[in-house]
């Protein structure tokens, strides 16, 4: 393969995102062999200690400081790319808000091809290259062709790709901040709003009644308030929920939520997403109630219900309650 | 203000169960149920607040065929006060970026302040809008759920990050932002509204009238094709109880019980 390998890898006062191995693990299914390169910006200290962290795993790491670059904003950062980018490059980058932000504008002005959210690489004949992508919230998956002649802009699904288990690279860093000059945007960063926590705290509780669009009602959440006392556990949900307003953003389970490590999570009426299922961690024992049997959540969950949780989540309520007065 | 949406059909997987069809690669369409894209829906609720507070019109246009009108009336009957209709067959086939194609030269026909998006579709991944905005030179910014119009041809956004936080950001207009869901509470569209705009001339555009020339869109110039469907492969799976109702809660019970829960 002729073309060069680059992983875009996003960092945080100069901790570098775990993508960064993930992206190196999706690269080695493309190539083998690629000695890929990757590429840290942002301004002072904070882009050096990035760089130096990721000598272990990149054979070479591009570095673009300057003080206009400290906070990520996606559109200054396309025209850096724009500037550095060799033509044909191959860029990985992260789906997440960064790369959402980022890659379809960047793909435009390199002239690449761009596959949005993949999931498996399957593999790369001549200039054609086979991914896999997941369509209809995860129900179907599609396998997808991609001329990468002019080269290509992939972004990856987050925890799709198993991180390499030793990483044995000796990286050297090319500063190549010279080469960027000066950029300018129709678009300013002005600060970040940290989420407000609410009434209820869902990363304190070890059971979580979590509910989705299954519940289908704001008049239909005392069924699972009434569940959740009766285990004494906390109502949390996933995000249709709280778009429609039914409960507050507090409670949302996933990546533009909490992140919750529960002992049990019984997941109703949730279809589970993949950013849904970003906000559950420590391997916590799900139960899924959905009326769909396709629902992805069955793929994920330890133990599966097909049911209307209208009806069955009442009568685990009372089932809970006998047991606790027998206790009693 | 002048605003376009850009809107999609698409098929309704909140309450459907998508299948395969028979040879295995596709997708069974024969009960299929299509709604708009959810968050394109957000994003017209979120255009018609903008204008009503201070004046100006709303355009709804998507790319694809007669059957893709519904959604461009069931926009309309929201008060959206004009929709068209991006269609020829030689746009069939077109990846993400031939739609974006398409959209720019319907855009450089209008002199639109604000181009709205919704976030991403179940069948895309969040493409178009930033594809548009590079191909147009204009700002853009995605995962959006809050927009403030600001003195001066400004915009004050706010953005979706990890965590429930949110990015602030001033861009210029004209500008083209991906609506997260969330972002307002559409509002309700009945029979008797759609009824309403039922007999509403929507016009349509060809390639001829975008000028978009043979070979810059459709299946010939779309790098990124879809070869076939698969059912995903279950890495697990969960044990499905299959009890009745009264067995099922029996057995989850214990399972939480066995879990530490019930003490």
């Amino acid at each position: 393969m002729t073309a060069r390998i680059f992983a875009y890898v996003t960092h945080k006062t100069g901790v570098v995102d775990d993508s960064a191995a993930e992206l190196l693990a999706a690269i080695r299914q493309i190539d083998a062999v690629a000695a890929p390169t990757a590429i840290v910006i942002g301004s002072g200290a904070e882009v050096d200690s990035a760089c130096l962290s990721l000598c272990a795993s990149y054979p070479e790491i591009w570095k673009i400081s300057d003080a206009a670059l400290a906070y990520p904003n996606a559109e200054l950062i396309r025209k850096a790319l724009v500037k550095v980018l060799p033509p044909g490059a191959v860029l990985l980058l992260a789906h997440e808000h960064f790369g959402i932000d980022l890659a379809p504008g960047l793909s435009i002005k390199l002239n690449a091809a761009f596959v949005p959210d993949v999931l498996a690489i399957v593999g790369r004949e001549g200039v054609q290259l086979k991914v896999v992508r997941q369509e209809f919230g995860g129900q179907i998956s599609a396998n997808v062709e991609c001329d990468i002649s002019s080269g290509v802009v992939l972004t990856v699904r987050p925890g799709a790709f198993k991180p390499p288990v030793i990483a044995t690279a000796t990286g050297k860093v090319v500063d190549k901040s010279g080469e960027v000059g000066a950029i300018t945007s129709g678009r300013s960063y002005v600060e970040t709003v940290i989420a407000e926590s609410g009434e209820v705290d869902i990363t304190k509780h070890s059971i979580l009644v979590s509910v989705g669009r299954g519940i289908q009602g704001k008049d239909n959440l005392s069924i699972a308030h009434d569940l959740a006392e009766a285990l004494g556990a906390a109502v949390s949900c996933s995000r249709p929920v709280v778009d429609a307003k039914w409960l507050e953003k507090s409670r949302q389970v996933g990546s533009s939520g909490k992140t919750v490590k529960p002992k049990v999570y019984l997941a109703c009426g949730i279809s589970g997403a993949f950013q849904h299922l970003a906000g559950l961690k420590g391997s916590p024992f799900i139960i899924a109630i959905n009326k769909n049997p396709k629902a992805p959540i069955f793929q994920v969950a330890d133990v599966g219900i097909v049911d209307d949780i209208l009806e069955f989540l009442p009568e685990l309520t009372s089932k809970v309650r006998e047991l606790r007065s027998k206790a009693a | 203000m002048e605003i376009l949406v850009c809107v999609k059909r698409v098929l309704d997987t909140s309450e459907n169960e998508i299948e395969l069809d028979r040879e295995g690669t596709g997708i069974e369409l024969d009960e299929a149920v299509y709604s708009i894209n959810e968050p394109d829906n957000y994003a017209v609720e979120e255009a018609l607040q903008i204008v009503s507070r201070l004046g100006g019109k709303v355009t709804v246009v998507t790319v694809g065929g007669e059957d893709d009108e519904e959604v461009l009336r069931r926009e309309m009957a929201m008060g959206v006060h004009q929709g068209a209709l991006l269609s020829d067959a030689a746009f069939s086939g077109s990846d993400a970026k031939g739609i974006a194609t398409i959209l720019k030269s319907f855009v450089e026909k209008g002199a639109y302040d604000l181009i709205l998006t919704g976030v991403q579709a179940d069948d895309g991944g969040a493409q178009v809008g930033g594809m548009l905005a590079a191909m147009l030179d204009y700002p853009f910014a995605s995962l959006v759920n809050s927009i403030e119009v600001l003195f001066g041809g400004k915009l004050k956004i706010s953005r979706e990050i990890e965590g429930g936080n949110r990015e602030i950001n001033e861009i210029e207009l004209p500008c083209v932002l991906s609506i997260q869901t969330g972002i307002n509470e559409p509002r309700y569209v009945g029979m008797r509204g759609i009824r309403a705009v039922a007999s509403v001339p929507i016009p349509t555009y060809g390639a001829s009238e975008l000028q978009i020339g043979s070979g810059t869109v459709g299946s010939l110039a779309a790098k990124v094709k879809r070869l076939d469907y698969v059912v995903p492969t279950l890495a697990k799976g969960a044990e499905m109880l299959d009890g009745s109702r009264e067995e099922n809660v029996e057995r989850v019970t214990e399972l939480i019980a066995a879990k530490g829960g019930l003490r």
